[in-house]
């Protein structure tokens, strides 16, 4: 009796501590994920409650050749830039493990901007990128390029624009792998050399397994930001840009419902996002257990 | 005494040799850092020059005359609400912030420091919350405050309230953060002051919270950051420009006056990311360990 008197009393003590969370999760997450399911099934226009229509919504954007385009858009800046951006910030993080006098100064300034808001460096980065009087072209020209880019004012420039610049805000992810090489224990190091490994060797025997869950990490963090990648767009190429080559899936989310008042295609949408991160992250961790080894586990 | 002059003054620590290809590293750390700080170098420059001198050719870094006026227009001129912008922001900072911090440390308790039936299974609902997008439930999350609206008497859409109040209903990856600081504190803390007599939430209260303000800290920090930096949020829920934080108010300058000149932008772009790099400075230590513990017990 005592024991179980004693369950019950943490059990409600722990609900009661957690009780906000479940109250938030119900209200903020539950709730507006069920009712967009039930949306993604209606005509719902703001102006006019939601109608029943079965799988219209998703036959819609089926059918309509901006959500593929939107949809390839984001999976383009996913595949190029999410891995991209993975080895530069590795490579950035085991250049600054290097044991160099005013390194603290070094990893403050890789540092400093992911600290930028996304609009301001939006806003920089448009600068940088005029076309005529950017800093970026006003270098190239001096260097001799004549067939200067137009950058994202340019339907080819746009998408290789925005994935460059998404390379300046790696220094957050430097700092976590930065972390995870400074707990590599040295003698591993010194055990691979004894055995005759080189660098390379090193890094691809020790440093690497060694980091892995550090590796898996990142990998998730980046595969849910770049699905909903949104801001940096919407601010550099409004609607899109030339072409619409830059319209992201989540500004055509943004759009239709805000915009044309399409809530329930915009719900569709919203589904259809929450599957995809759910079938990568799934593929992710599904793959973890092949490449990502746990200490003492 | 005769002991402590037996050992030699100077520990002569055995010199770190410097690594092969150091001086290969050291440069490609200059060219790493210069890229990362030119961009900054240009946005001050711009935001100190004239119209004219902005967009003449060839480019001069050091702006001459100094124009500080770019920055005394966007606080005195009637185009922009600058100042307006800023107690918006410092106001909904102010909400999220202390809703964010105090929500997600109860909750962080709970899961911590109660034993209780469920919790594993409700822990990893709440950690696999944060795979889902905003953007997912944005558009329910918008119907959801317009009904509100309409039946609680009060606005919802068009005022802070959908900004401020989520933020005190814990949020996922902060209660994790503090659970994991949470742990490191030993039971037996808790023990004793549960048997000088002291209830759950004084231990809370008196043994934990004192202990965690280092991970309360990192918390509030990124909790601060999140709402300045957050642009679709404000986006979707605010509607006057009277309303507007400094992330919206800065793309409203440059997409709504269409000819906002770039010298202002880089000055408003400047003062909106004065802050957070002033914070940076401050609290150098507890950002970078933050975010270093982050990744560690992902």
């Amino acid at each position: 009796m005592a024991i179980s008197r004693l369950e019950r009393n943490n059990l409600l003590k722990g609900l009661a501590f957690i009780s906000p969370w479940i109250v938030g999760f119900c209200v903020f997450t539950l709730l507006p994920i069920s009712l967009s399911l039930y949306y993604s099934f209606c005509n719902f226009t703001l102006l006019q409650g939601p109608l029943y229509r079965g799988t219209e919504n998703y036959q819609t954007i089926n059918a309509d050749p901006v959500f593929w385009k939107s949809l390839r858009v984001t999976a383009y800046f996913a595949i190029v830039a999410l891995p991209m951006g993975m080895i530069i910030a590795l490579s950035v993080a085991m250049l600054l493990n290097v044991k160099i006098r005013g390194m603290a100064i070094y990893r403050t300034i890789v540092y400093l901007p992911s600290l930028v808001p996304a609009v301001a460096s939006a806003m920089l980065w448009l600068w940088l990128y005029n076309p005529k009087l950017g800093l970026i072209n006003t270098v190239l020209s001096k260097l001799g390029v004549t067939n200067l880019p137009g950058w994202v004012a340019d339907p080819d420039w746009a998408m290789p624009a925005l994935v460059l610049m998404s390379f300046w805000g790696v220094g957050n992810t430097v700092i976590i792998y930065l972390a995870g090489l400074q707990d590599v224990p040295r003698e591993l190091y010194e055990a691979a050399e004894l055995d005759g490994a080189g660098t390379w060797a090193k890094i691809r025997h020790v440093t690497l397994p060694f980091i892995s869950p550090v590796i898996f990490f990142n990998l998730i963090i980046a595969i849910i930001g770049s699905v909903q990648s949104y801001t940096t767009p919407a601010i550099m190429t409004p609607g899109g840009g030339p072409d619409r080559a830059a319209y992201f899936y989540t500004m055509r989310l943004y759009d239709q419902a805000f915009v044309f008042l399409k809530m329930g295609e915009a719900s569709a949408m919203a589904w259809v996002q929450l599957f995809i991160v759910l079938a990568l992250t799934g593929i992710a961790f599904w793959s973890s257990k092949k490449w990502v080894h746990y200490q003492g586990k | 005494m005769s002991n402590a002059t037996n050992i030699p003054r100077r520990i002569v620590e055995p010199k770190e040799r410097p690594p092969q290809g150091a001086w290969m590293a050291r440069v490609c750390l200059w060219v790493i850092c210069a890229t990362a700080i030119v961009p900054f170098v240009w946005m001050v420059s711009t935001s100190l020059k004239s119209a004219d001198q902005a967009t003449a050719y060839p480019v001069k870094w050091i702006p001459w005359p100094v124009q500080w006026h770019n920055y005394v227009e966007l606080f005195e001129s009637d185009r922009f609400n600058f100042l307006l912008w800023t107690r918006n922001t410092l106001l909904v900072e102010l909400f999220t912030v202390t809703g964010v911090t105090i929500s997600s440390a109860v909750v962080a308790y709970g899961f911590a420091k109660i034993k209780f039936r469920g919790r594993g299974v409700l822990f990893a609902l709440m950690l696999s919350t944060m795979m889902i997008p905003f953007p997912v439930t944005m558009v329910a999350m918008f119907s959801i405050f317009r009904w509100l609206g309409d039946h609680t008497g009060m606005q919802w859409l068009g005022t802070f309230k959908p900004l401020c109040v989520p933020a005190w209903f814990g949020s996922a990856f902060n209660i994790f953060l503090l659970r994991q600081f949470f742990l490191t504190i030993p039971d037996e803390l808790s023990e004793a002051a549960r048997i000088d007599g002291c209830s759950e939430l004084g231990i809370f209260f008196r043994v934990v919270l004192p202990l965690s303000r280092p991970a309360l800290t990192v918390v509030a920090l990124f909790a601060f950051m999140g709402t300045w930096n957050d642009f679709l949020g404000p986006q979707i829920y605010l509607q006057r420009p009277e309303q507007f934080t400094l992330a919206l108010g800065l793309q409203n300058l440059q997409s709504q006056h269409g000819g906002t000149p770039w010298h202002t932008l880089m000055a408003a772009s400047t003062l909106v990311i004065m802050p957070v790099l002033l914070l940076f400075f401050i609290a150098q230590k507890t950002f970078i360990e933050g975010i270093a513990t982050t990744g560690m017990k992902g």
